[in-house]
């Protein structure tokens, strides 16, 4: 107990455990909460008091107490079953510390070091210039008069305006998206694979997270042991999970091989399958490739063999290939799912269902605040088509900055146009820094004896396996609380390094990690390193102490 | 498509059979088959096909720029600076514009809007949001911490639904909503699974909200489910009325008798045209009323960016504001919306613009203002012109559009055509609708669409084509009215 008040006094666990387990709570922690200093215990307990106060005055004037209509016990249960740890209580505690620095609290550090989301630009990743430029054009077309900006770029705008309703960015486009856009993306496929593609299975999206969550939307049916399984990786990126929850649907896990870089075992599909059909009907297999948070790039051989699983077992294959720009291991390659369906014969690429997706938000662009994207869908049936239509119509249309943004992604300028070298320039830099952090946050952090982290031969996260003392697993469970997510919230506490525990993307039982972005400025990374090192040897001490 | 070529040696697993059967039951009228057939119809004309017309007039769709309203030029610039701010060095941008997308900015993570933003949207922003209501409704205060960003209203208005959709079967969460309704209520509830429950408009009183139709309604659907929403649209959506002082202090009383949680869709809160009529928010009657409901009342109101004086859609900005809601509750929202991580930032930023917009004294703030009333007027204009061209039209009857961007207007139909349309499977006024298309190339989404009473016949039309346009669209509209008649006599 000691050791809890003392956690709490340093207000480590009142966020989490709101968030995480208020069952749990036992009335002498809660007493400990209280009773605790953190400045945001102290505006938590303010929040509720102020909350009970209304209701009690609101009964005095009425005579009897209103209930809220909706409540924790009358919330939709899917809405509480959803959890997504990237921006889950580590987040919302790293921002309330940056609160207490900027208004002058002290703290053992002097800033926090966010590498808990892929968020390029908040790292100080700086927008390519074209890219800017045509969404400014796109924007406010009186610019196309002014000579500072390129002709590429103006081109590149016009053809987008003329894509649009009254020639204007203000207005919907058509719910798949614009068509001259769709178009562009056809063609960057086809170029990408040797294999043909066409425009009128391309839907642009809000982020590759709505064009997830629509396809899994109209996946999900059935009860009970009919249910849609999802097989999903672990670990995996908690979009996944998240959505499956708030769908209700059955989540089916099949497990990465960490001693092998994180390889897809095809074993292990099998297993996981057989066992989902116990008891739910598993329709969809996801693959994250390169993987978040894991980092690996698959191989083709790897590629092929779930294929021609999902060929075998009746299974519609979204592939999450965000990433594809982001590989830094030299002797590994992006394959897409298409073109290596389209290689396995046409048995195969007539017949898989398959949905891929991509975005502006990763890449060498980074443009996540623009939320664009978009799926190819193939081997859908004309009638689903029809309703997957009719379903995005709902929703009027992607964001059209973000439609423009994609728009310059699948068609970047060419050698013989102006704006070519700079662009060039400045993707190679943006990918150079990218491979170099990689090699450096896997050197750095094997180093550390108790950590263990697989090469990072793509997207943009390490997540190293720290050992973790039985002691302190002992104490994170009697907290009610991850063993991973106390050290994470230990080392935001004491170095302001804000990491997400594993145990929010799921990892094999008994085993610990946390994902880290490569993302921060080479020199911060260095700092970041260095802090986790530091850290992690004084928790391995500290609690070694205690056997 | 060679895809489809090959006959597959394994069956598919998504099909219409398989799908997830609340997808199917989604149905959203505005961008219907009615649209399909205009957009094929454009590309036959391009083609060279001929028609007894030229082109399309699209009127089945809030969609301003489309129909050529011009963007506010203040607008456009801070969004250009905040895309590129190399511009923040050229001269030719105004400094107000500037310093707003400087603001901007700032709150950016790495000063980019390139970077997601908290998942509840950008700080400053909320606490302009927070600013602009306390101004629009009288000092009554607005908390930055109730404000969430979101892409559009509609996301704001499913994720609210979301968490109020629970139970099963008699339990079930009913969703009130008025007939005609905006279809994005009906598409949400089926998609969600939840029971849609109707209360009906009342024509003949300009489309005006009966506090014992509410009451009729409610009883009937406790027979069979708990309605525990209230959904209103005010202005109304697509029928144009503007409720009354008193109408939205009698829904709320309603709603506080009754434990009902209200939603309130203010997007056309500018677009108020009739004389004698004005926007009231729920927010601030709500305050009105008094503690022993400003208390207990739980609201979301929500506004957005498409539609008023500026009408841009394509950025999908938007914002709900969220009173006495449960805290608890609250945390669940923030969670959920964290997993789509952040609403599309520039969308963010026009929605800041529109709550921070140009004032007295600062350089922009003239040409703000022409652009803006030039807008207002022509809307107010068209209002006038379209109810008074329809009601010119034996056999059309048409209410004042007081505000938002339709006319709704109710149509007699010969019982020929409703028998041949049935005989087609059709609604009667979708039998209509098509013909209207196919004859004249006026594209209006029929009233079965949005929901009507039984036996009666409506379409929807928006009021934004330019005046010349509507003006031809309306004659057309007469002309072919009577021909249809004489036809189906």
């Amino acid at each position: 107990m000691y050791r809890l008040q003392l956690l709490a006094a340093r207000s480590l666990i009142a966020g989490a455990l709101d968030q995480f387990t208020p069952l749990t709570l036992t009335s002498s922690l809660t007493g400990v909460r209280h009773k605790s200093q953190g400045p945001s215990v102290e505006k938590y307990g303010q929040m509720r008091f102020s909350t009970a106060e209304a209701k009690v005055s609101a009964g005095r004037l009425d005579g009897k107490m209103r209930e809220k209509s909706l409540t924790m016990d009358t919330l939709n249960p899917q809405v509480k079953a959803v959890e997504y740890a990237v921006r889950g209580p580590i987040v919302i505690k790293a921002v309330e510390i940056e609160r207490c620095l900027e208004e002058g609290g002290t703290k053992p550090f002097s800033e926090v070091i966010k590498a808990n989301i892929g968020d390029a630009h908040a790292m100080g990743q700086q927008p390519i210039t074209f890219l800017r430029q045509v969404v400014a054009l796109c924007t406010f077309p009186e610019l196309m008069d002014s000579p500072s900006f390129p002709e590429d770029a103006k081109w590149r705008a016009r053809r987008i305006l003329q894509g649009c309703g009254g020639y204007s960015l203000g207005s919907y486009s058509a719910s798949q998206g614009i068509e001259y856009i769709r178009k562009d993306i056809a063609a960057f496929i086809e170029q990408r694979d040797g294999v043909p593609s066409n425009w009128e299975n391309i839907y642009l999206t809000t982020g590759a997270s709505d064009g997830i969550m629509t396809i899994l939307r109209l996946l999900v049916s059935g009860k009970d042991s009919s249910r849609t399984g999802v097989m999903i990786p672990i670990p995996q990126y908690p979009l996944y999970s998240a959505a499956i929850s708030e769908m209700d649907a059955v989540q089916v896990n099949y497990y990465l091989d960490e001693d092998n870089c994180w390889a897809l075992d095809i074993n292990e599909l099998y297993r996981a399958y057989q066992a989902a059909k116990q008891h739910c009907q598993p329709r969809v297999i996801c693959i994250i490739n390169p993987g978040n948070p894991t980092g690996q790039v698959q191989s083709k051989k790897c590629i092929e063999e779930v294929l021609h699983f999902a060929y075998e077992e009746n299974l519609f294959v979204m592939s999450d290939e965000v990433y594809q720009d982001n590989v830094y291991a030299p002797d590994c390659q992006f394959h897409s799912f298409k073109k290596v369906l389209y290689e396995m014969g046409p048995e195969y690429f007539n017949s898989v269902e398959l949905a891929s997706f991509h975005s502006t938000s990763k890449g060498y662009t980074g443009e996540c605040g623009f939320r664009g994207g978009y799926m190819e869908v193939i081997n859908m049936d004309p009638e689903v088509k029809v309703q997957l239509v009719k379903l995005l119509s709902v929703r009027l249309c992607p964001p059209l900055a973000g439609q423009a943004a994609m728009d310059v992604i699948v068609n970047p300028p060419q050698p013989d146009e102006p704006s070519f070298k700079q662009f060039h320039q400045e993707k190679s830099s943006v990918l150079g820094a990218l491979a170099e952090k990689a090699k450096l946050t896997e050197q750095i952090l094997n180093a550390v004896p108790g950590i263990k982290c697989n090469p990072v031969q793509g997207a943009m996260y390490a997540f190293p396996r720290i050992f973790i003392p039985p002691k302190a697993v002992e104490e994170a469970k009697a907290l009610g609380m991850q063993p991973d997510m106390l050290y994470c919230l230990r080392l935001l506490e004491e170095k302001g390094i804000c990491v997400v525990p594993g145990s929010g993307f799921g990892q094999k039982d008994g085993t610990y990690h946390f994902r880290m972005t490569i993302l921060p400025s080479t020199e911060k990374l260095k700092v970041l390193l260095g802090k986790v090192r530091d850290f992690h040897i004084s928790f391995l001490k500290e609690y070694s102490a205690l056997e | 498509m060679s895809e489809n070529g090959a006959l597959p040696h394994r069956g598919r697993v998504l099909t219409v059979d398989t799908m997830n059967p609340n997808v199917k039951k989604v149905d959203y009228a505005v961008r219907g088959p009615i649209v399909q057939r205009a957009l094929q119809i454009e590309k036959e004309l391009k083609e060279g096909v001929k028609k007894p017309f030229e082109e399309v007039i699209k009127a089945n769709i809030g969609d301003a720029h489309a129909m050529g309203q011009r963007p506010i030029t203040f607008f456009r610039q801070v969004m250009a600076l905040c895309s590129y701010p190399q511009l923040l060095d050229d001269n030719k941008f105004p400094e107000d514009a500037k310093n707003r997308a400087r603001r901007i900015l700032q709150s950016c993570g790495g000063n980019s809007i390139g970077a997601y933003t908290t998942s509840q949207g950008i700080d400053c922003v909320r606490h302009d949001v927070a600013k602009y209501i306390q101004r629009r409704d009288g000092g009554i205060p607005s908390d930055p911490d109730n404000i969430y960003l979101t892409t559009g209203a509609s996301d704001g208005i499913v994720t609210i639904l979301k968490l109020l959709t629970t139970g099963e079967g008699r339990t079930r969460t009913g969703v009130m909503i008025s007939i005609p309704q905006y279809p994005l209520y009906s598409a949400s509830i089926a998609e969600l699974g939840a029971v849609q429950v109707n209360y009906y408009l009342n024509e003949e009183k300009c489309w005006s909200l009966d506090i014992s139709e509410l009451q009729r309604s409610l009883q009937a659907a406790r027979e069979h489910c708990n309605p525990r929403v209230l959904c209103i649209i005010n202005p109304g959506n697509p029928t144009g009325q503007v409720q009354s002082r008193q109408c939205i202090e009698d829904v709320i009383r309603f709603a506080a008798k009754e434990n009902l949680f209200l939603m309130a869709d203010e997007v056309y809160q500018d677009n108020v045209y009739a004389e004698g009529c004005e926007f009231h928010s729920f927010k601030k009657v709500l305050f009105e009323m008094g503690p022993e409901y400003s208390r207990k009342i739980e609201l979301v109101s929500f506004h957005s960016t498409s539609k008023c004086y500026m009408g841009e859609c394509g950025f999908r900005g938007g914002y709900m504001e969220v009173i006495n809601m449960d805290q608890e509750v609250k945390a669940q929202l923030s969670k959920l919306v964290s997993v789509r991580l952040c609403p599309p930032v520039p969308g963010q930023a026009l929605m800041d613009l529109v709550v921070n917009c140009p004032q007295p004294g600062e350089p922009s703030y003239q040409t703000f203002m022409k652009e803006r009333t030039a807008v207002l007027s022509a809307l107010a204009e068209k209002a006038k012109l379209t109810e008074e061209i329809l009601n010119t039209v034996p056999g059309i009857s048409c209410n004042p559009v007081q505000g938002a961007m339709y006319s709704f207007p109710r149509i007699t139909l010969p019982q020929r055509a409703i028998n041949e349309a049935k005989a087609k499977g059709q609604a009667p006024d979708m039998f209509y609708c098509m013909k209207l298309l196919e004859d004249t190339g006026i594209c209006l989404v029929p009233g079965s669409g949005f929901g009507q009473r039984d036996g009666t016949y409506h379409f929807r039309m928006t009021i934004l084509p330019p005046t010349d346009k509507l003006k031809i669209m309306l004659h057309k509209l007469k002309e072919f009215h009577q021909t249809f008649t004489q036809q189906f006599a």
